[in-house]
């Protein structure tokens, strides 16, 4: 290893000793490579091969190299750190929105402080501090918001008055100011140098380092990673990483088997100036001026200054283009916004001298978050990359992750909402991409509140009454591509346009989700539920069940015509998945998952059901529409249409039969509704959808039916402290942890995945507890209303955040849900949450900063439960017996 | 009243149309990017006409414009029927064999222009066949004459010019049996029309001009600022070397008479002209001519009327000027237009103004700091300007009507005053010819990349 290092990089050793080469121009640069004699051949084989030597890749080197797997290879195309992260602005930020890219950026802030000492390269990390402007209130909420989850994390952060900015940095222009929050541990760094240090510390530790080293193609062979091909020869390998950042998409297209990673580039630019008259302190804290669109940092004695414009440049839209890269100038027009901005923001900067407009592309992605996981086709293939123009910030974390996914077969955080399987081929689109990361850019920047969706990119999947329900009012939200509802705007009731209805408290669609709410307890509604993953898997012995058995904590052995919900669990007992399994016939069943499922559940079950090819597993999913009859009188609209008795005695709940609605034959109803109302999900084969519908919706009449959408859903099933997967329920999440043990069949005579720490969990206890909160003094009409990752307190101590809230209808108060945990008061360990624990505390929820009272549930009101039926009576003694 | 501006721009835009030269993949790249043309009527119905088109067996395009007088006929017929004259005169001799036994066997005939027409510019369905007549006439004596040598630009524009304006007076001699066509044909001849023609080839632009419209080439200056050359001089009293060609011409005793009142024989503004038979032929011809005529024209006045001190015709000639320029990566565009732009604006003006409207829609030239010393605020101030002049050049998505607005509407600061734009705009019919004349322009930009590739290959 010590030789392996000498050979590395004599040139690392070298750069790390002359700190200022990074400067130099290329022309330089390529006399310096002109004078390094030969390249070092690369190795036949090694168990790891990383593609990108920036932020990410380094950074996945640098961890896994600590985590002990130094067969690893590292190639860089060009030079290492040459790419984005050159050029990146390198701001460490911890202030995210998102939970786990917090945890990164925090993470990272650490790895970097330290790093200079570990390796002795010169990181230039500095602890300035960072401070967010708020020009408006609802800025101000967003970032209290925000301090509140650093604040629970033991990060210092304040909420700061325009006075108190004024004295922190003294350039700043305040009038304009409601307020602002002040991070004082985030840090400037030099970009490239982490990740020369990263890359130093990983060839120390045996990684190999490659560069001038193009990969071609990754070869896979019966769904599994084989190698890599380069422009210097084959390496034989059994995992690969693309950390190839804008490059990404097209090196997960070039083999034959493409590996989808949707990611686009836009241009970026940020300005450099010389120094000031009296050169700026470096440690001068950062300001980011998001109503604004820019930040601005300290540089040399000057400033650096960038932003997120309206309207981004996107490039590289049909591929790597010498053209668009000879191009990348800078383009001052297109700057002029920005720099109005920042001269608003210090005035005094006028007479500052220019010294470059920089242009360096950063890649985005659909939904503003990096993408980091394994390939759902390609079985060792790893990707790192669409890192949102905040590399630097999450990096650090990002690569401890993913080698931990590597080395472990999971990371040590939900990284869910990272996943690459969030995606489908379907987000892979070149136009479609081009078009969102044109949303994704400005998105950066402006405010996001609660339930905004994406307007680019829509109605790519859409339920063939997609029409039908647009005629009548629907407003639509996307998941997965998918066009659901969320409610319907009765005629000539006119709703805010989208920029107004932007709000953080109660919005104006309140009154319309009531009727609909109101609707569903009282008569009927029909909600089209299509989006839902269906997946049908049989066999031609009892392979089926066998298989399902292992992989679902329920019993499956359930007589046919049965529904059953179960949790699709991994080793640890947490849910990778939440569902409805129906046993269509002894060898058939019918699956239905969350929408965002689709390439998860999938890759999950192929890569576990036996290879047998009497074993098939279908993905149905687009040959059913869904329609969901909610309410009371769903039973007399479906009798009536089907002259069957649908009454509990002849249709018991959780029940699965195919029977036909109106002229059609063969639609499957089950007796489910995802929100504890009575009522039937209609699986119908779509062409017969839209005559079904018309049936329903006529015979519904005199039963005063009427159409509803999703926000009403979400607020029957939180009141029912129904449980989401993807919102509340994640993989560290255990049915056990969630008040659902009756859904795990411990005993169901056969060993299951997850069992065992179950087993564990049920004679031990569980360490976090799924909790209704009722909010108390709350008022609806004027405050701030909660969301999700609100932080919960009991008996003033930080115990947990919310997952998901709503507000009841009938309870007329808010509800939230979310996990408590016990930590010792003096260690701050995570100790075993009882029922009593939770039932002897006083709790409130902080929202923005402001704490509300709130009572604590373990179970759901059972008055809230109309009519029960006797499987539904069976479910809620499982919950009260416990 | 008042037009409102939206009421403005769809005057302005009724008669725009713009044309992008289809790129090719790195072959046969051409110097012409596009153009923008437009018209603004003064006259009801307009005396002006414009032409494009792409020389299809020869390579090159074809643009003009045509300023009729006493009616729109020979401007017509000239926009019609020109560019075919000058087509078939730059065809090589196998081309026109070749075309002609096509026509002799009744096969399909080789395409010889692409034209490039906004829909209210029209073809005269009646005549095509006389003037394809005419037309093949010409090529089978071009046939026959075979000099062997490769056709000069200069010479087939001279030559296309004169037999253009032989042939339509030599139709109305002769006269058609179909009265119609016979009305029309003498129509053609006793009106006139000047015309200015540009051929781009390459780097070769040649512009053949008769009469007093003009071309103007727009060149950017290395410091970015805009100047005009012409590319055409203009044939009437203010030229002197036109007024000497003419004096010359006819005796020393009708020195005097010859140009009057800065009109030639005291009636005709331009001193080069299709058609205008009046002032070509003989004065015998002419009389023979309007009495064997249909009454119509028996009837007019105008055509009856032979000018004062008419002794030695012909006074007027189609002949055009050739002048050819090598085009440069500064020459950006250039500008064919009617006297009735040149009357309203400078040169200097109109190079200005279409040049800052051309690199303002395609932001050609971006900002670079480079070595300046440039700061902040300086820089802010800058792109505030150029923020300021986009968007009200934004307005219009055709240099021509982009220009237009400039002519009718500018104000003594030079830039455009919506009040007097919309009064000018809105004068009645018979007013409007008081203020102004008919305005055709076409705007043809240069591909400067392209044509620094040929320059270095020379």
């Amino acid at each position: 290893a010590a030789r392996m290092f000498l050979r590395l990089l004599s040139d690392i050793q070298w750069r790390a000793a002359h700190p200022k080469w990074r400067r130099m121009t290329s022309s330089q640069r390529s006399t310096s490579t002109t004078a390094e004699p030969h390249l070092v051949s690369l190795p036949a084989q090694a168990q790891v091969v990383i593609c990108g030597g920036g932020i990410t890749g380094t950074s996945v080197a640098y961890h896994l190299s600590k985590m002990g797997w130094k067969d690893v290879v590292l190639l860089e195309q060009g030079r290492l750190a040459a790419g984005t992260t050159r050029f990146c602005a390198g701001i460490v930020s911890t202030a995210r929105p998102v939970s786990i890219e917090l945890k990164m950026a925090h993470y990272s802030n650490k790895l970097y402080q330290q790093l200079e000492q570990e390796t002795g390269v010169q990181t230039g990390y500095m602890k300035t501090g960072s401070i967010s402007l708020a020009q408006t209130q609802d800025r101000l909420i967003s970032l209290k918001r925000i301090a509140s989850s650093l604040n629970v994390m033991g990060i210092p952060c304040e909420i700061i008055s325009p006075k108190k900015v004024l004295q922190l940095h003294p350039l700043i222009n305040i009038h304009d100011l409601v307020g602002a929050m002040y991070v004082p541990e985030d840090a400037l760094v030099s970009s490239a140098n982490v990740s020369l240090a990263l890359a130093t510390a990983a060839s120390r530790n045996g990684v190999q380092i490659h560069e001038r080293t193009c990969v071609s193609h990754v070869t896979i062979q019966k769904g599994r990673v084989t190698g890599v091909e380069t422009d210097r020869g084959r390496i034989q390998c059994e995992y690969f990483v693309n950390c190839a950042g804008q490059w990404a998409y097209e090196l997960g297209h070039s083999g034959e088997e493409p590996v989808h990673i949707p990611l686009h580039a836009c241009e970026h630019f940020y300005l450099l100036t010389h120094p000031l008259k009296e050169p700026l302190s470096s440690s001068l804290p950062t300001i980011v001026d998001p109503d604004g669109r820019i930040y601005i940092r300290n540089w040399q004695g000057g400033i650096l200054s960038g932003g997120f414009e309206k309207n981004p440049k996107p490039l590289f839209t049909e591929g790597r283009n010498q053209l668009e890269i000879q191009n990348l100038q800078e383009d001052w027009d297109h700057f002029g916004p920005l720099l109005g901005a920042l001269l608003r923001r210090m005035p005094g900067l006028e007479a500052l001298q220019i010294m470059q407009l920089v242009n360096c592309p950063e890649s985005f992605t659909p939904d503003m978050r990096c993408i980091m996981g394994e390939s759902p086709t390609a079985r060792g293939y790893f990707v790192l990359a669409g890192m949102n123009s905040a590399g630097i910030s999450y990096g650090g974390g990002a690569g401890k992750y993913l080698a931990e996914w590597i080395v472990n077969g999971y990371p040590s955080e939900n990284v869910w909402p990272l996943d690459l399987k969030r995606f489908g081929t379907l987000q892979s689109s070149r136009t479609f991409l081009r078009h969102r990361v044109m949303e994704v850019m400005p998105l950066m920047c402006d405010l996001k509140v609660p339930r905004w969706d994406f307007q680019t990119g829509r109605q790519l999947r859409t339920s063939p009454l997609y029409d039908r329900l647009d005629a009548q009012g629907a407003r639509w939200m996307e998941k997965h591509g998918f066009e659901r509802v969320k409610y319907f705007v009765p005629p000539g009731n006119d709703l805010l346009d989208l920029d107004h209805s932007k709000t953080f408290y109660k919005p104006d669609w309140f009154d319309i989700v009531g009727s609909e709410v109101k609707c569903c307890k009282e008569a009927v509604c029909v909600i089209d539920m299509s989006s839902f993953t269906k997946f049908e898997i049989s066999s031609t012995g009892d392979e089926a069940l066998e298989s399902l058995q292992y992989l679902f904590s329920n019993d499956l052995d359930v007589p046919v015509g049965h529904v059953v919900h179960t949790g699709m669990l991994n080793e640890n007992g947490g849910y990778e998945n939440d569902c409805s399994i129906a046993r269509l016939s002894k060898r058939r069943f019918f699956m239905i998952s969350p929408t965002d499922q689709q390439v998860h559940c999938w890759t999950w079950l192929k890569n576990r059901l036996p290879d047998d090819s009497n074993l098939v597993l279908e993905d149905v999913t687009w040959k059913y529409t869904a329609l969901n009859l909610i309410g009371p009188r769903a039973v007399d609209v479906l009798s009536e249409l089907s002259y069957a008795p649908m009454t509990a005695e002849h249709f018991p709940s959780l029940f699965c039969k195919e029977m036909s609605v109106g002229y059609a034959n063969g639609i499957r109803v089950m007796s489910i509704t995802h929100t504890g109302e009575p009522g039937f999900v209609l699986y119908i084969p779509i062409e017969y959808a839209l005559h079904v519908y018309n049936e329903v919706m006529n015979m519904g009449q005199k039963y005063g039916i009427r159409n509803a959408g999703y926000y009403a859903l979400r607020s029957l099933r939180i009141e029912k402290f129904f449980a989401f997967w993807g919102q509340d329920l994640d993989a560290f999440t255990t049915p056990m942890e969630c008040g659902r043990e009756f859904q795990v069949k411990l005993d169901k005579g056969m060993e299951f995945l997850g069992q065992e720490a179950l087993w564990e969990q049920k004679q031990n206890g569980v360490y976090k507890r799924f909790t209704m909160f009722i909010l108390e003094d709350h008022d609806t009409d004027m405050d701030l209303w909660p969301w999700w990752g609100e932080p919960i307190f009991r008996n003033g101590r930080y115990v947990g955040k919310t997952t998901s809230s709503a507000y009841s209808y009938t309870l007329e108060r808010h509800v939230c849900l979310g996990f408590v945990h016990h930590f010792d008061e003096k260690t701050g360990e995570k100790l075993v949450v009882t029922t009593d624990f939770i039932n002897q505390g006083e709790y409130e929820i902080d929202i923005a900063g402001q704490r509300f009272q709130a009572k604590a549930k373990l179970y759901p009101f059972s008055s809230l439960f109309t009519q029960r039926r006797r499987k539904d009576e069976v479910e809620l003694s499982g919950y009260q017996r416990e | 009243f008042y037009l409102t501006p939206p009421q403005v721009n769809s005057i302005l835009k009724a008669n725009e149309y713009s044309f992008k030269v289809p790129e090719f993949d790195g072959k046969n790249v051409s110097s012409v990017l596009g153009f923008d043309s437009n018209q603004l009527p003064a006259n009801a119905p307009i005396e002006d006409r414009r032409s494009a088109a792409t020389c299809l067996q020869t390579r090159g395009m074809l643009l003009g414009v045509f300023d009729g007088h006493a009616g729109c006929a020979c401007a017509q017929a000239v926009s019609e029927r020109l560019f075919y004259y000058i087509a078939v005169s730059l065809l090589p001799h196998e081309t026109l064999l070749e075309i002609e036994n096509a026509v002799e066997s009744g096969r399909a005939l080789l395409p010889i222009l692409q034209w490039h027409k906004h829909p209210n510019d029209y073809f005269s369905k009646e005549a095509s066949k006389l003037y394809f007549n005419s037309l093949r006439t010409y090529w089978q004596e071009l046939i026959d004459l075979n000099s062997g040598e490769t056709t000069d630009v200069r010479e087939a524009l001279i030559n296309a010019f004169k037999r253009l304006d032989n042939d339509i007076s030599l139709e109305a001699q002769v006269g058609d049996p179909n009265s119609f066509l016979n009305y029309l044909v003498l129509q053609v001849a006793f009106s006139g029309a000047t015309a200015c023609v540009a051929h781009v080839d390459g780097i070769d632009l040649h512009v053949a001009n008769t009469g007093d419209s003009r071309a103007m080439l727009g060149v950017q200056e290395e410091d970015g600022s805009w100047s005009a050359v012409n590319l055409s001089y203009d044939h009437n009293a203010q030229n002197e070397r036109e007024v000497e060609r003419v004096k010359m011409e006819h005796p020393k005793s009708e020195e005097k008479s010859v140009v009057k009142q800065d009109r030639l024989l005291g009636l005709l503004m331009p001193f080069r002209a299709f058609g205008d038979v009046k002032f070509k032929w003989s004065i015998e011809l002419q009389k023979r001519v309007v009495e064997s005529g249909p009454d119509q024209l028996n009837d007019n006045e105008y055509t009856k009327f032979i000018p004062p001190n008419y002794h030695t015709p012909p006074y007027l000639t189609a002949e055009p000027e050739v002048i050819h320029h090598k085009l440069r990566p500064q020459d950006k565009f250039l500008v064919l237009a009617t006297d009735g732009l040149w009357e309203t604006m400078h040169r200097q003006d109109v190079a200005r103004i279409v040049g800052e409207y051309l690199t303002g829609v395609h932001h050609q030239q971006p900002i670079a700091v480079g070595g300046y010393k440039v700061t902040l605020g300086q820089m802010h101030g800058l792109l505030t300007e150029r923020r300021a002049k986009i968007s009200s050049v934004f307005e219009d998505q055709n240099a021509a009507t982009h220009l237009i607005r400039h002519a009718v509407g500018n104000n003594e600061f030079g830039t455009v005053d919506h009040e007097r734009l919309s009064k000018m705009l809105s004068l009645p019919e018979e007013l409007a010819r008081m203020y102004r004349d008919d305005i055709t322009i076409i705007v043809v930009q240069f591909n400067s990349h392209v044509i620094g590739a040929y320059q270095n290959e020379e």
